[in-house]
Protein backbone atom coordinates (compact mmCIF):
# COMPACT_ATOMS: atom_id res chain seq x y z
CA UNK A 1 0.00 0.00 0.00
CA UNK A 2 2.94 2.29 0.47
CA UNK A 3 3.35 2.29 -3.30
CA UNK A 4 -0.16 3.68 -3.66
CA UNK A 5 0.30 6.35 -1.00
CA UNK A 6 3.55 7.40 -2.56
CA UNK A 7 2.07 8.08 -5.97
CA UNK A 8 -1.61 8.76 -5.37
CA UNK A 9 -1.45 12.48 -4.59
CA UNK A 10 0.78 13.19 -7.58
CA UNK A 11 -1.42 11.10 -9.86
CA UNK A 12 -4.62 12.85 -8.82
CA UNK A 13 -2.96 16.22 -9.22
CA UNK A 14 -1.67 15.35 -12.66
CA UNK A 15 -5.04 13.95 -13.75
CA UNK A 16 -6.59 17.24 -12.65
CA UNK A 17 -4.51 19.04 -15.23
CA UNK A 18 -6.65 17.33 -17.87
CA UNK A 19 -10.02 16.87 -16.15
CA UNK A 20 -10.09 19.77 -13.65
CA UNK A 21 -12.74 18.24 -11.37
CA UNK A 22 -11.06 16.58 -8.39
CA UNK A 23 -13.61 13.78 -8.02
CA UNK A 24 -13.24 12.89 -11.70
CA UNK A 25 -9.44 13.06 -11.32
CA UNK A 26 -9.63 10.57 -8.44
CA UNK A 27 -11.66 8.25 -10.65
CA UNK A 28 -9.06 8.56 -13.40
CA UNK A 29 -6.29 7.71 -10.93
CA UNK A 30 -8.23 4.69 -9.80
CA UNK A 31 -8.79 3.58 -13.42
CA UNK A 32 -5.07 3.93 -13.99
CA UNK A 33 -4.26 1.71 -10.98
CA UNK A 34 -6.67 -0.94 -12.25
CA UNK A 35 -5.08 -0.77 -15.72
CA UNK A 36 -1.64 -1.08 -14.14
CA UNK A 37 -2.61 -4.14 -12.10
CA UNK A 38 -4.20 -5.80 -15.10
CA UNK A 39 -1.15 -5.34 -17.29
CA UNK A 40 1.51 -5.83 -14.62
CA UNK A 41 2.62 -9.03 -16.33
CA UNK A 42 3.22 -7.08 -19.55
CA UNK A 43 5.46 -4.58 -17.80
CA UNK A 44 8.79 -5.80 -19.06
CA UNK A 45 10.90 -3.31 -17.18
CA UNK A 46 11.83 -1.40 -20.33
CA UNK A 47 11.24 1.85 -18.50
CA UNK A 48 10.99 2.51 -14.79
CA UNK A 49 7.76 1.59 -13.03
CA UNK A 50 7.07 5.24 -12.27
CA UNK A 51 7.40 6.26 -15.91
CA UNK A 52 5.10 3.47 -17.01
CA UNK A 53 2.56 4.27 -14.30
CA UNK A 54 2.39 7.94 -15.21
CA UNK A 55 2.20 7.15 -18.91
CA UNK A 56 -0.90 5.06 -18.22
CA UNK A 57 -2.29 7.77 -15.98
CA UNK A 58 -1.82 10.52 -18.57
CA UNK A 59 -3.47 8.43 -21.29
CA UNK A 60 -6.40 7.69 -19.00
CA UNK A 61 -6.72 11.38 -18.14
CA UNK A 62 -6.56 12.51 -21.76
CA UNK A 63 -9.16 9.94 -22.81
CA UNK A 64 -11.46 10.92 -19.99
CA UNK A 65 -11.02 14.61 -20.76
CA UNK A 66 -12.03 14.02 -24.38
CA UNK A 67 -15.11 12.14 -23.22
CA UNK A 68 -16.04 14.95 -20.81
CA UNK A 69 -15.51 17.51 -23.53
CA UNK A 70 -18.15 15.96 -25.75
CA UNK A 71 -20.78 16.45 -23.08
CA UNK A 72 -19.87 20.01 -22.14
CA UNK A 73 -20.47 23.13 -24.27
CA UNK A 74 -17.33 23.85 -26.26
CA UNK A 75 -17.01 27.43 -25.07
CA UNK A 76 -16.71 26.35 -21.45
CA UNK A 77 -13.43 24.54 -21.98
CA UNK A 78 -9.92 25.78 -22.63
CA UNK A 79 -8.07 24.06 -25.41
CA UNK A 80 -5.04 22.15 -24.29
CA UNK A 81 -3.42 22.60 -27.68
CA UNK A 82 -2.37 26.10 -26.71
CA UNK A 83 0.68 24.74 -25.01
CA UNK A 84 2.94 24.44 -27.96
CA UNK A 85 1.36 26.05 -31.01
CA UNK A 86 2.39 29.45 -32.24
CA UNK A 87 4.64 32.08 -30.78
CA UNK A 88 4.82 32.86 -27.13
CA UNK A 89 7.51 35.36 -26.12
CA UNK A 90 8.96 34.53 -22.70
CA UNK A 91 8.91 38.17 -21.70
CA UNK A 92 6.53 40.89 -22.89
CA UNK A 93 8.17 42.52 -25.95
CA UNK A 94 7.68 46.02 -24.53
CA UNK A 95 10.23 45.22 -21.80
CA UNK A 96 12.94 45.54 -24.45
CA UNK A 97 14.19 48.49 -26.45
CA UNK A 98 12.65 48.67 -29.93
CA UNK A 99 14.49 47.58 -33.08
CA UNK A 100 15.13 51.12 -34.32
CA UNK A 101 16.42 52.47 -30.99
CA UNK A 102 19.96 52.43 -29.57
CA UNK A 103 20.73 49.14 -27.74
CA UNK A 104 17.93 47.49 -29.72
CA UNK A 105 16.71 44.33 -28.01
CA UNK A 106 18.24 45.34 -24.69
CA UNK A 107 16.32 45.57 -21.44
CA UNK A 108 14.31 48.74 -20.83
CA UNK A 109 13.67 48.62 -17.08
CA UNK A 110 16.02 46.03 -15.58
CA UNK A 111 14.59 42.93 -13.88
CA UNK A 112 14.87 43.20 -10.11
CA UNK A 113 16.73 40.91 -7.78
CA UNK A 114 14.29 39.17 -5.47
CA UNK A 115 16.83 38.23 -2.79
CA UNK A 116 16.00 41.14 -0.53
CA UNK A 117 12.26 40.47 -0.65
CA UNK A 118 10.76 38.59 2.31
CA UNK A 119 7.86 37.47 0.08
CA UNK A 120 10.25 35.60 -2.21
CA UNK A 121 10.25 32.54 0.01
CA UNK A 122 8.33 29.28 -0.04
CA UNK A 123 7.48 29.91 3.61
CA UNK A 124 5.29 32.77 2.49
CA UNK A 125 1.78 31.40 2.05
CA UNK A 126 0.62 34.05 -0.40
CA UNK A 127 3.62 33.38 -2.60
CA UNK A 128 2.81 29.67 -2.68
CA UNK A 129 -0.81 30.47 -3.52
CA UNK A 130 0.22 32.77 -6.35
CA UNK A 131 2.52 30.12 -7.78
CA UNK A 132 -0.17 27.44 -7.49
CA UNK A 133 -2.68 29.73 -9.19
CA UNK A 134 -0.24 30.56 -11.98
CA UNK A 135 0.41 26.87 -12.57
CA UNK A 136 -3.29 26.07 -12.60
CA UNK A 137 -3.85 28.71 -15.28
CA UNK A 138 -1.37 27.07 -17.63
CA UNK A 139 -2.58 25.13 -20.66
CA UNK A 140 -2.69 21.39 -19.89
CA UNK A 141 0.43 20.49 -21.85
CA UNK A 142 2.56 23.18 -20.19
CA UNK A 143 1.10 22.42 -16.79
CA UNK A 144 1.82 18.72 -16.91
CA UNK A 145 5.43 19.31 -17.93
CA UNK A 146 6.19 21.81 -15.17
CA UNK A 147 4.49 19.60 -12.58
CA UNK A 148 6.38 16.49 -13.61
CA UNK A 149 9.75 18.25 -14.03
CA UNK A 150 9.84 20.91 -11.34
CA UNK A 151 7.44 19.61 -8.68
CA UNK A 152 7.74 15.83 -9.04
CA UNK A 153 11.38 16.03 -10.15
CA UNK A 154 11.27 13.57 -13.05
CA UNK A 155 13.95 13.74 -15.71
CA UNK A 156 13.36 15.22 -19.16
CA UNK A 157 13.68 11.75 -20.62
CA UNK A 158 11.05 10.28 -18.27
CA UNK A 159 8.64 13.13 -18.93
CA UNK A 160 8.92 12.67 -22.69
CA UNK A 161 7.96 9.02 -22.22
CA UNK A 162 5.12 9.78 -19.83
CA UNK A 163 3.58 12.39 -22.09
CA UNK A 164 4.60 10.89 -25.45
CA UNK A 165 6.32 14.04 -26.66
CA UNK A 166 9.68 14.82 -28.25
CA UNK A 167 12.60 16.30 -26.33
CA UNK A 168 12.28 19.57 -28.23
CA UNK A 169 8.58 19.78 -27.52
CA UNK A 170 9.13 19.09 -23.85
CA UNK A 171 11.69 21.85 -23.60
CA UNK A 172 9.43 24.40 -25.29
CA UNK A 173 6.56 23.52 -22.95
CA UNK A 174 8.80 23.71 -19.88
CA UNK A 175 10.22 27.02 -21.01
CA UNK A 176 6.82 28.56 -21.59
CA UNK A 177 5.43 27.27 -18.32
CA UNK A 178 8.34 28.57 -16.28
CA UNK A 179 8.26 31.91 -18.09
CA UNK A 180 4.60 32.40 -17.26
CA UNK A 181 5.15 31.53 -13.62
CA UNK A 182 8.11 33.88 -13.42
CA UNK A 183 5.96 36.63 -14.90
CA UNK A 184 3.22 35.99 -12.34
CA UNK A 185 5.75 36.21 -9.52
CA UNK A 186 7.29 39.37 -10.92
CA UNK A 187 3.86 41.01 -11.08
CA UNK A 188 3.06 39.89 -7.54
CA UNK A 189 6.33 41.18 -6.10
CA UNK A 190 5.80 44.49 -7.87
CA UNK A 191 2.49 45.04 -6.10
CA UNK A 192 2.49 47.40 -3.16
CA UNK B 1 29.65 35.52 -34.43
CA UNK B 2 26.95 38.08 -33.77
CA UNK B 3 26.23 39.03 -30.19
CA UNK B 4 22.96 37.97 -28.58
CA UNK B 5 20.44 40.62 -27.62
CA UNK B 6 18.71 40.39 -24.25
CA UNK B 7 15.45 39.77 -26.04
CA UNK B 8 16.99 36.74 -27.77
CA UNK B 9 18.75 35.52 -24.66
CA UNK B 10 15.62 35.15 -22.53
CA UNK B 11 14.30 32.65 -25.07
CA UNK B 12 17.35 30.44 -24.51
CA UNK B 13 17.39 30.27 -20.72
CA UNK B 14 15.69 26.90 -20.33
CA UNK B 15 17.84 25.33 -23.04
CA UNK B 16 20.87 26.67 -21.18
CA UNK B 17 19.75 25.19 -17.84
CA UNK B 18 19.06 21.88 -19.59
CA UNK B 19 22.55 21.89 -21.07
CA UNK B 20 20.98 21.71 -24.52
CA UNK B 21 22.76 24.60 -26.21
CA UNK B 22 25.47 23.75 -28.73
CA UNK B 23 28.94 24.72 -27.47
CA UNK B 24 29.32 27.92 -29.47
CA UNK B 25 25.88 29.17 -28.53
CA UNK B 26 26.53 28.40 -24.88
CA UNK B 27 29.67 30.54 -25.03
CA UNK B 28 27.76 33.42 -26.60
CA UNK B 29 25.12 33.06 -23.89
CA UNK B 30 27.61 33.04 -21.02
CA UNK B 31 29.57 35.92 -22.46
CA UNK B 32 26.44 38.04 -22.70
CA UNK B 33 25.27 37.22 -19.16
CA UNK B 34 28.70 38.02 -17.70
CA UNK B 35 28.45 41.62 -18.92
CA UNK B 36 24.68 42.19 -18.66
CA UNK B 37 23.15 42.93 -15.24
CA UNK B 38 19.62 42.74 -16.70
CA UNK B 39 20.02 39.20 -18.02
CA UNK B 40 21.98 38.17 -14.96
CA UNK B 41 19.06 39.28 -12.78
CA UNK B 42 16.58 37.59 -15.11
CA UNK B 43 18.42 34.27 -14.85
CA UNK B 44 18.40 34.59 -11.08
CA UNK B 45 14.65 35.18 -11.21
CA UNK B 46 14.21 32.04 -13.30
CA UNK B 47 16.35 30.00 -10.89
CA UNK B 48 14.30 31.24 -7.97
CA UNK B 49 11.07 30.53 -9.82
CA UNK B 50 12.16 26.93 -10.36
CA UNK B 51 13.15 26.58 -6.70
CA UNK B 52 9.88 28.06 -5.43
CA UNK B 53 7.82 25.85 -7.75
CA UNK B 54 9.72 22.86 -6.42
CA UNK B 55 8.74 23.70 -2.87
CA UNK B 56 4.98 23.57 -3.46
CA UNK B 57 3.39 20.99 -1.23
CA UNK B 58 1.13 18.36 -2.70
CA UNK B 59 -2.41 18.15 -1.39
CA UNK B 60 -3.29 15.14 0.71
CA UNK B 61 -5.29 12.23 -0.66
CA UNK B 62 -8.96 12.53 0.24
CA UNK B 63 -10.07 9.73 2.65
CA UNK B 64 -12.90 8.51 0.39
CA UNK B 65 -10.65 8.06 -2.60
CA UNK B 66 -8.15 6.06 -0.57
CA UNK B 67 -10.92 3.75 0.68
CA UNK B 68 -12.13 3.11 -2.87
CA UNK B 69 -8.60 2.40 -3.95
CA UNK B 70 -8.05 -0.10 -1.15
CA UNK B 71 -11.25 -1.89 -2.14
CA UNK B 72 -10.16 -2.08 -5.75
CA UNK B 73 -6.84 -3.54 -4.57
CA UNK B 74 -8.48 -6.17 -2.40
CA UNK B 75 -10.78 -7.12 -5.26
CA UNK B 76 -7.78 -7.59 -7.52
CA UNK B 77 -5.87 -9.63 -4.96
CA UNK B 78 -8.86 -11.88 -4.45
CA UNK B 79 -9.24 -12.45 -8.18
CA UNK B 80 -5.58 -13.26 -8.55
CA UNK B 81 -5.44 -15.99 -5.89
Amino acid sequence: MRLVEQYQAAMVRLAQVYVRDRAVAEEVAQDAWVAVLKSLRQFEGRSSFKTWLFHILVNAARTRSQRERRSVPFSALASDDEGVLGDEPSVAPERFRPADAPYAGGWGALPQLWDALPEASADNRETRERIAAAIERLPASQQSVIRLRDIEGYSADDVCKMLDISEGNQRVLLHRARSRVRQALESYFAED
Amino acid sequence: MQELTCKELVELVTAYFEDALPADERLRFERHVSVCPGCSAYMEQMRQTITLVGELREQDVSPTAEQQLLQAFRGWKRDET
